[in-house]
């Protein structure tokens, strides 16, 4: 390939441009400053020490875990099998529905989050916390929709076939035949839903009440009167759990298998 | 009455196009019954209503006397191979064997002899404990075909299970199937479009086109008598000339010609057919089942030069292994031997 000098410095530049906020935020998590102040004096771990003993940081880390995976496991419940149906039977409008499962993706998750607090909370009186779960469900339902559904029509049609003729019914096929080989696509879109639904701040933020804050409303709230570097430090660890997870998923699975 | 019986079957998507016109074929016990055909003509979709994957709009389905037609695919007990082996991809050789026999909740020990034994049939007893993607594409075919016979199926269903492998492999697990076939006794249905593969290892053929059987036959007598000129075609008759009956075995081609045929004869039948092998290059004209043309191509074809020759009656290609080549603008004689020529 042709070297273009040109092209080359540029793509470093985006990349810097991208990174370089969030290396700031991994120095200024050590500095031993009281507010986030770059570049940083000393260097301590006791910010990362304050983030853990923080009650209202660690109760809503416990609810997003909660509330992150009860969404995206009600969303692989009602996912798997809406994806498993999309994808291989001649449902009418089918291209209209697949695009209408994939609307979240598009549209704003304050959007989703406003309807969900405007027609779900307020008009059915809906309590916060089963609301907020739902609003969860419905960001994550779209990737395991969407990744599932890829790995399904990947899937040769007649080995379900050859089951069926094998004296299998089509519900056993589909929990003997069908699940097995698509754990793949079933892992994969749990960690996207996973992480998206606890990165989320939009559909968190119209959902919370009293008792019911998830991390990044938790973030958002003491920022607002707080500018310590305990913040820096829980990012960092955020990122650390995100990192992790991609991780995984590109070793157990290769992240082009996904997009 | 036969023991598979396919009565008035019609099977249409849109009820405007019928896929399968009225359909009927009978299977004698213990037989192999090629469908052979064009992509298309509808071969795959019998056996798929033979399977038990496509409901047909009308006609019935029965094996054995009793009516399957409503029967749904995963109570016929029928076995089936497909074009692409469909394997489970997450069990070893021995799980996807052995999978349609847990289904029927035998004793373990059973399964076990079972496997055991078929997998010895389908030479596979080293391959047991590996999976799908470790095995070669002739091994999974018999996989395909173990899992299917194991079940100890009433009907053997094959979808093109040999158009996957190379020429060599197929012509060796053609011979395979048809060994396994006629040891266990198992009456089967093979889909093929490969007129060789189907006539090597076929008791009856039954060729299709568009829907319809157009001649069900054995082997031999598709080959040496097809019965239309769709069949003649698709077997490799390559001369086509229209005749006008003068009276029985008789005929006057358009140019005047006389042509005697000692085959079968049927009344609205007009066309003579022969094929490019068995016409022969004559030195002088006779009475008649003689034409005389001038050579347009040679085309060398290894045992034979095949000549391209304008006659009065058409164009018609003949294959000579004769040792005089001829050249491109000769003018030769053929013969049309009246044992040879067929009128479909």
């Amino acid at each position: 390939m042709r070297k273009n000098i040109g092209l080359k410095s540029f793509a470093w530049l985006v990349f810097a441009f991208l990174l370089i906020p969030l290396l700031i935020i991994v120095i200024t998590s050590f500095g031993t400053n009281s507010t986030i102040q770059f570049p940083i004096k000393g260097f301590t771990f006791n910010w990362y020490g304050k983030v853990f003993q923080n009650e209202s940081f660690m109760d809503s880390f416990v609810l997003s875990l909660e509330v992150a995976f009860i969404g995206t496991l009600a969303a692989l419940i009602i996912g798997v099998p809406a994806a498993y149906s999309l994808a291989r039977h001649k449902v009418f409008g089918r291209n209209w529905i697949k695009s209408f499962f994939l609307s979240p993706t598009i549209v704003p998750g304050l959007v989703v989050g406003y309807a969900v607090y405007q027609f779900v909370v307020i008009q059915f009186q809906f309590p916060i916390l089963q609301g907020l779960m739902l609003g969860h469900f419905l960001i994550c339902l779209p990737y395991v929709i969407r990744v599932v559904g890829s790995t399904i029509e990947q899937l040769d049609f007649s080995i379900e076939e050859v089951s069926w003729t094998l004296g299998c019914t089509k519900l056993q096929t589909f929990f003997k035949i069908v699940i097995p080989n698509i754990t793949s696509g079933i892992f994969a879109s749990f960690m996207l839903a996973f992480i998206n639904s606890f990165n989320n701040i939009p559909v968190s933020q119209f959902l919370s009440g009293p008792g019911v804050t998830m991390l990044p409303t938790s973030l958002m709230n003491y920022i607002e009167y707080n500018y310590d570097p305990s913040v820096s430090a829980l990012s960092v660890v955020l990122m650390l759990g995100t990192i992790v997870l991609m991780f995984i998923i590109e070793k157990t699975l290769g992240l082009a298998s996904i997009s | 009455m036969s023991y598979v019986e396919l009565k008035d079957i019609r099977v249409s998507y849109d009820n405007k196009t019928d896929i399968l016109k009225d359909l009927n074929l009978s299977i004698e016990k213990g037989e192999l019954v090629s469908l052979l055909g064009p992509s298309g003509c509808g071969k795959t979709t019998t056996l798929r209503v033979i399977a038990g994957l496509i409901q047909p709009n009308d006609g019935e389905f029965l094996v054995d006397r009793h009516n399957l037609t409503k029967v749904p695919v995963h109570k016929r007990e029928f076995g089936m191979v497909f074009q692409s082996y469909a394997l489970f991809p997450h069990l070893t050789i021995k799980e996807n064997v052995a999978f349609g026999l847990k289904l029927r909740k035998e004793k373990k020990s059973v399964i076990d002899q079972k496997v055991k034994d078929i997998l010895a049939i389908t030479g596979l007893e080293e391959l047991g404990d590996r999976y799908p993607k470790q095995l070669s594409g002739g091994q999974r075919q018999r996989v395909a075909l173990a899992r299917a016979l194991v079940i100890e199926p009433k009907l053997l269903l094959l979808d093109e299970p040999l158009s996957n492998l190379d020429a060599k492999l197929r012509i060796a697990m053609r011979i395979e199937i048809k060994r396994i076939q006629s040891q266990l006794g198992i009456t089967s249905v093979f889909v093929t479009h490969d007129q060789e593969e189907c006539f090597s290892i076929s008791d009856k053929v039954a060729v299709m086109n568009k829907g319809v059987i157009e001649q069900f036959d054995t082997p031999e007598e598709i080959y040496k008598n097809p019965k239309t000129e769709f069949v003649a075609r698709f077997i490799g008759f390559e001369n086509f000339f229209d005749l006008t009956l003068i009276e029985k075995g008789k005929y006057k081609a358009v140019d005047g010609t006389i042509f005697l045929s000692t085959r079968q004869w049927e009344e609205e039948k007009k066309t003579g057919t022969i094929r490019p092998d068995d016409i022969e290059i004559v030195s002088e004209a006779g009475d008649a089942n003689t034409v005389s043309g001038t050579i347009k191509v040679r085309t060398f074809l290894g045992k034979s030069y095949q000549y391209e020759v304008e006659t009065s009656i058409g164009t018609l290609l003949v294959n000579e292994v004769d040792d005089v080549i001829y050249q491109v603008g000769d003018t030769i004689t053929l013969s049309i031997p009246s044992h040879k020529l067929i009128i479909v």
